[in-house]
């Protein structure tokens, strides 16, 4: 068996991994990334799935990814390229919709159709929410305390958070509170009357989480996605050039400036461990690689109950661990178009398939959505997050033609009276009737579809039951709390063993903060030992 | 009434914010949609077309229309083969720059030059100083209209149309057809980007228009306002007249004019030793260069991000990043033990939404001019003046390998 030497080996090639490794190797580590498959990106990907069309088979869109990241790994000199998303389209029942493009005015008329006071609201609730997500911008952009811990350091942070939460003005605490816990129906309601309106904004606080948005929990899902930032404007999305696996290919390149290496088709099937703490790694192949420090960015699940025997482990975090909670419930379908989809009075346009098709028309209809796969069922009538990027980006397809990527709600990992195998062309046909029914004609501009089922997450990015954010985001699972109390540091009990994945703070959805706050930690536990 | 361009009937139905412009008398959009950054994208990411009709052009023509421009022009037009075009300036005799312009040598004897402000008579005057028989000079403004096609994509689209445009190299140009209609294609723009512009007779612009358009729909071509190519043009490090610098023509005095050497363009003058021109500003020019005489120079500076951030995290205000644009004076100082120790200014700031962060054109003093170099750059925050770290920068902040390169 080949032997080499590292100083620090990350298990897993998605976005928080390579994030994690070029921080490792910028200040000097003798880094490796060993990925499973046969491309880094994790589910940041984009796949030539047809001659021409370029897929984004998971991921599809950009706006977490921290800021700072960007500027301390020069991503724009590795062609980093985020195009804005200047259209918004919600399309509602009976004709109606509202239209988006971005100028403040024409926005307000555009509400205004519906409610000239729901119009004016969104310009008062914007602004609160610019400043909810500047005031919670520093706590997620650093390490959170350790709650579990009698060190007199962890205790003064747990004490300065308070004091700093405590220190904002009341309005921006009220509603911090009220979305922490609640859900963003009893937040809306307070705010706006148009249902068609409701309906748009709540579609953030269901992505990829086991909740509808009169539940309680959909509050803090829908203010982790309004973290996200484009040029400086909260809850502004963008495409990356060539998709999100155009992002994790300049990650890559980032990555190789610093003098990281890949290795691809090396998938680990166990973390070596010599008294309590780790050497390196074993691959599925029998190959072993060594260092001292060895970085999981791959979910809770894998990091502690697969990669390790969980009978080494604290029994409390295993228990954790094990209840942990991923229950995937989103999933994709990705259409080839020989034309954009037609609504009425829009046919043929492209320009308001710039940003997000929000199909979702009201909270009822997400409501509804939910409670079918509450019930174990995939949503008779799903919520869709529709882009049509090849509007924007030429690159994306052939000429003349389009791929739109759907991304859906509710398609529960755990099916109660079927299988996914089984089920992937009823979701398929599911989507596809669902969005024929909202433009009508759509059947007929189909060329190609590509279903990709929660099941199908799981097998092919390996996240535990396919949770894109590699595990809910729910308050018993965020912050000190992920993913498990005394463990949410990056650190495990294995020492020279970290996690980075988007099971650690914050959280998943291409943000690169638990890559970049674990080898913060990791760089800093290593000149402690000197 | 302002003047329209022959394209202006297509750009007013275009132009959703029926907001337009003055340029040199024309209506002129700043942008067509709501959202700059759509447009400026449109320039990285897939193909822009803009109207630069405006612009003033002029025919030089006739056995001694080269023997004029190497006198007119600091830099020596010989280099320019037909089938080429020139960036070029043309300076006073204190070696003072007047303007700048592209020229295009369209045969032995024929030039055509775009400048920004009214030059006919300017020269005019001086070939009736030197006398030289055969060299016409003609204002041809009104005969064309002038369309840059800008972006990756933009090679694309015109290879549907003319065979011309795959081998057409970086600042060549090639008399061609677009939809049947004679047009002179250059590789040439205001972009740092791969990009093409195109002199259409003025009743074929709309045609051409058209044709563009049309070729172009599947690669997400956009109408470009100006202030599109405006940040574009910051990232490529072009200097833009009456904001990076003034002409000598119109200055009251020395301190607001600027040498070629100052501008940045001392590469125009590589191998002066070895050319023989007597051209206007020559005297001046060398010795600027050989006794190191520049009172400043023009470099670009880059806004230090984290320090940025942190003044504003200071002030309790979130950073203003898109939408940041500020053509005027912005003063920089020293970072020094002295406060507030001026050292020279800024002119263009923009956000560079690509580069994800801010970035300047500025004027320095010598000894602050080496890339990496430390300054304090004055913004406004809460309407106070607030000193952020910037550093100096290479231009063009921006330049990708398509721009130069054969495709």
């Amino acid at each position: 068996m080949s032997q080499q030497n590292y100083d620090a080996i990350v298990i897993g090639g998605g976005h928080n991994g390579l994030v994690n490794a070029c921080y490792l190797a910028k200040n000097g580590l003798k880094t490796l990334v060993l990925e499973r498959r046969h491309l880094v990106g994790g589910a940041a990907i984009t796949e030539e799935l047809l001659p021409g069309y370029k897929f984004t088979t998971f991921s599809y869109a950009l706006s977490l990814i921290r800021p700072d990241i960007c500027e301390e790994l020069n991503l724009p000199q590795h062609g980093m390229m985020t195009l804005p998303m200047p259209n918004d389209f919600h399309p509602g029942f009976n004709g109606d919709y509202l239209k988006f493009n971005g100028d403040a005015y024409e926005d307000y008329h555009e509400v205004a159709r519906y409610s000239a006071e729901d119009a004016e609201a969104l310009h008062d609730f914007r602004h609160l929410m610019n400043r909810v997500c500047y005031a919670m911008k520093p706590i997620m952009d650093s390490i959170p305390p350790n709650s579990r811990s009698d060190d007199p350091e962890e205790l003064q942070r747990v004490a300065d958070l308070h004091g700093y939460l405590e220190g904002l003005d009341d309005d921006i605490q009220e509603l911090i509170h009220k979305l922490w816990r609640g859900s963003i129906a009893e937040v809306l309601d307070e705010y706006f009357e148009s249902e068609l309106l409701k309906g748009l904004m709540a579609s953030s606080s269901i992505i990829g989480s086991m909740v509808g948005p009169r539940s309680p929990g959909s509050g803090l899902v829908w203010l982790f996605h309004k973290m996200g930032e484009y040029d400086g404007s909260f809850g502004s999305w963008g495409f990356h050039k060539g998709g999100n696996g155009g992002f994790t290919q300049v990650l890559a390149k980032a990555l190789r400036s610093f003098g990281g290496e890949i290795l691809l088709d090396a998938g680990v099937s166990e973390v070596l461990r010599q008294e309590g703490r780790t050497t390196g790694v074993r691959l599925t192949d029998g190959r072993e690689f060594y260092a001292p420090t060895v970085v999981s960015a791959l979910d809770p699940r894998n990091t502690f109950l697969k990669l390790v025997d969980p009978a080494e482990l604290p029994a409390d975090l295993v228990s954790h661990i094990e209840a942990y909670k991923f229950q995937g419930s989103a999933s994709k379908v990705n259409f080839v178009l020989n034309d954009v989809p037609p609504y009425p009075g829009f046919e043929g346009n492209t320009e308001i398939f710039r940003g997000f098709t929000n199909v979702g028309p009201t909270l009822d209809y997400l409501q509804e959505a939910f409670e079918d796969a509450a019930a174990g069922r995939i949503s008779r009538r799903p919520f869709i997050d529709a882009c049509v990027q090849s509007t924007v980006d030429p690159d994306m397809t052939p000429p003349g033609k389009h791929i739109m990527s759907c991304f859906v709600m509710y398609t529960p990992y755990h099916l109660a009276e079927s299988d996914w195998d089984t089920e992937r062309e009823t979701l398929g046909d599911i989507v596809q009737e669902t969005l024929n029914e909202f433009f009508p004609g759509f059947h007929d501009i189909v060329e190609h579809r590509e279903v990709v089922t929660p099941l199908d997450i799981e097998r092919i990015v390996g996240i535990s039951e396919g949770n894109i954010f590699h595990g809910e985001l729910f308050a018993d699972q965020m912050f000190m709390n992920r993913p498990a109390p005394g463990w949410n540091q990056y650190r495990t009990p294995i020492a020279g063993y970290y996690q980075c994945g988007s099971g650690t703070h914050p959280g998943g959805c291409v943000i690169g903060a638990p890559g970049k706050l674990a080898a913060q930690q990791i760089l800093g536990d290593l000149v402690s030992a000197i | 009434m302002p003047k329209t361009t022959p394209f202006h009937p297509r750009l007013e139905a275009l132009n959703r914010t029926k907001i337009w412009d003055n340029w040199a008398g024309y209506l002129t959009a700043p942008r067509y949609q709501y959202s700059d950054l759509s447009e400026y994208y449109a320039i990285r990411n897939s193909a822009g077309l803009l109207d630069t009709s405006p612009l003033f052009k002029y025919r030089f023509s006739g056995a001694d229309a080269t023997k004029f421009l190497m006198h007119a022009m600091a830099r020596d037009i010989r280099k320019c083969r037909v089938g080429q075009a020139q960036y070029t300036t043309w300076c006073d005799d204190n070696g003072f720059v007047i303007e700048d312009g592209v020229i295009v040598r369209t045969t032995e004897n024929d030039y055509l030059l775009t400048a920004a402000e009214p030059n006919l008579r300017y020269f005019r005057q001086i070939n009736r100083k030197i006398g030289l028989a055969d060299c016409q000079i003609d204002d041809v403004s009104a005969d064309y209209g002038i369309l840059a096609l800008q972006g990756p994509h933009s090679l694309n689209i015109l290879r549907g149309l003319t065979a011309d445009a795959e081998k057409l190299r970086y600042f060549r140009s090639v008399q061609t057809e677009i939809g049947d209609k004679p047009v002179l294609l250059t590789r040439t723009g205001f972009t740092g980007d791969l990009g093409y512009e195109l002199w259409i007779k003025a009743e074929d612009c709309l045609d051409v228009w058209d044709t563009l358009m049309a070729a172009g729909k599947d690669y997400n071509i956009t109408p470009l306002g100006l202030h599109a190519l405006k940040i574009a043009r910051v990232e490529a490090g072009l200097l833009l007249l009456d904001v990076d610098f003034s002409s000598t023509r119109y200055a009251w005095v020395d301190a607001q004019r600027e040498t070629p050497i100052e501008l940045g363009w001392e590469w125009m003058f590589r191998g002066l030793h070895k050319d023989d021109r007597d051209f206007i500003g020559r005297v001046a020019i060398e010795s600027e260069i050989a006794n190191k005489t520049s009172r400043w120079k023009t470099v670009g500076l880059t806004v230090d991000w984290h320090h940025y951030q942190q003044l504003h995290r200071e002030a309790g205000i979130m950073p203003p990043l898109d939408g940041v644009f500020h053509e005027g004076t912005m003063n920089i100082y020293r970072q020094s033990e002295i406060p507030w120790d001026y050292a020279g200014y800024a002119t263009s700031l923009v956000y560079s939404s690509i580069l994800r962060k801010h970035i300047a054109i500025a004027k320095l003093p010598l000894d602050l001019c080496e890339p990496g170099s430390q300054v304090s750059l004055e913004i406004t925050i809460i309407r106070r003046s607030v000193n952020v770290l910037a550093r100096v920068a290479e231009m063009p902040f921006f330049n990708p390998n398509r721009k130069t390169n054969l495709i």
